[in-house]
């Protein structure tokens, strides 16, 4: 059987990003966000994202960087808090903003990778979460139908590669990446690592291959985290990778 | 928070009283973090951490700090025997199927019914709930820990939230500098006191009809 190799180069992933697509980006307050890709988009001046992501990181972290640049137009979140740019633009009305539970996002995007419409659930009813959502009964209990969340492009991160694309992920910055991976009409997978096929246990990859489209080798994480900023300097402000 | 860190610490030691030996145990973020702190060392815990950790730990030692190991607020933990990594959908699934035992929050306001609003101050702050509505619908047992009044002096434990819910009669349990609450069937019943509050400083600053135990009690 011929290998298969989804290795390119950062620079040719340019050609999957385009203005106004529907963009997934795998993370969690930036842990385990693709550092490189982002930095590709905002060097290729993609605009007008539609971003799918758990938060938007902090200002200079991970997908809040694209939100600090402007490039968003809409946004689907569980929290922002913790990126002050994305509330300013929201309070503007540049920003389009959906909240979604967290859980109830992660599910949403796995929905859309396992081929399924959406799913039932029952978290926020009570809540302004119910608003304009359609609801069913099952076995007594009410639900509402939250529909299945793909995107046109999903990026994400992990520790190692095989060229096959089978993914292996990092602690906790596994977080939605693995749901991310596989929602994705192309899905680009950046690796802290590409190993020889063969090399990764089949009992411990946690992304099957068949969901990657493509991998890149990653640059590495080129921001400093909000605690390495307080033990530096005792301040978080301001510090930007770019 | 505005409240002093000893007050804080107080609080935080209170909450940990509520934790059993063999519980799973989802701390927020604030004063529920320091919780972890008062966990008495021979109890078997396990910590949850809706980024994909079940066994976390403690704070690492400066120096020995991994980026890629965190809890849900961004900071560098570490881990347990026994802990396990996984992605957020299971992270979640855990706390959606109740088989979180405790969980302890911050709140902006909690009504007597035990409603609980801590994730939106419309037209101010819009942060999101995060994985707010979930732990609070979903974990066994859910304690608030929160100033007993606003900045300006007013309750922050009222007849009706003002402010959108995070849940309808979710909260079980309330503990502010003040006082320890209880939740039971749409009462809010005043179970301790704190040292050096009075039992009347503290109906006198709650919004909510309170209900005096008969077995009040002064926490040190």
């Amino acid at each position: 059987m011929a290998q298969v190799n989804k290795q390119i180069s950062l620079e040719s992933a340019s050609q999957y990003f385009f203005d106004g697509m529907s963009l997934m980006v795998g993370g969690f307050g930036g842990v385990g966000a693709p550092p490189s890709l982002i930095n590709l988009i905002l060097d290729k001046n993609i605009q007008d994202i539609f971003l799918i992501s758990n938060d938007t990181g902090f200002p200079w972290i991970g997908p809040g960087k694209l939100i600090t640049e402007k490039r968003v137009k809409k946004l689907i979140a569980s929290h922002i808090g913790s990126n002050p740019e994305a509330g300013e633009q929201m309070q503007e009305g540049t920003l389009d903003v959906e909240f979604v539970p967290q859980g109830t996002l992660a599910e949403k995007i796995r929905a859309g990778g396992m081929g399924l419409g959406g799913i039932l659930v029952d978290v926020g009813l009570g809540t302004v979460v119910e608003a304009n959502k359609e609801k069913v009964q099952v076995n007594h209990k009410e639900y509402m139908i939250e529909t299945a969340l793909t995107a046109d492009v999903s990026i994400v991160y992990a520790k190692k590669a095989d060229p096959y694309g089978n993914l292996i992920y990092d602690k906790s910055a596994r977080n939605t990446n693995p749901l991310v991976a596989t929602a994705g009409q192309i899905t680009i997978a950046e690796v802290e690592e590409i190993v020889p096929i063969g090399s990764l246990n089949p009992e411990e990859i946690i992304t099957p291959g068949v969901y990657v489209d493509y991998i890149i080798q990653s640059k590495g994480v080129d921001w400093k985290w909000v605690w390495e900023l307080k033990q530096g300097t005792g301040s978080q402000e301001g510090q930007r990778s770019k | 928070m505005g409240l002093g860190i000893e007050t804080r610490h107080r609080i935080a030691r209170r909450a940990a009283l509520e934790i059993k030996d063999g519980m799973t145990v989802n701390l927020g973020i604030g004063i529920p973090t320091l919780v972890a702190d008062y966990i008495p060392k021979e109890l078997h815990i396990m910590l949850h951490t809706e980024n994909g950790i079940l066994g976390m730990g403690g704070s690492p030692l400066e120096g020995e700090e991994d980026g890629n190991l965190s809890n849900a607020g961004g900071y560098p933990v570490t881990i347990q025997p026994g802990a396990s990594y996984f992605d957020s959908a299971t992270a979640f699934g855990i706390i959606r199927k109740g088989l979180l035992d405790v969980t302890i929050l911050g709140a902006l306001e909690v009504s007597e019914r035990g409603d609980i609003a801590n994730w939106i101050v419309p037209g101010k702050r819009v942060p999101g709930m995060g994985g707010a509505i979930d732990l609070a619908q979903k974990a066994k047992k859910v304690i608030i820990l929160m100033n007993h009044t606003d900045k300006y002096g007013n309750p922050k434990i009222v007849k009706d939230c003002s402010l959108p819910l995070t849940v309808k009669e979710g909260a079980h349990m309330i503990i502010t500098e003040r006082a320890v609450f209880q939740c039971e069937k749409g009462k809010l019943v005043l179970k301790e006191i704190m040292n050096p509050y009075t039992i009347n400083e503290v109906i006198e600053t709650t919004g909510a009809a309170v209900v005096v135990d008969e077995k009040v009690s002064v926490f040190q």
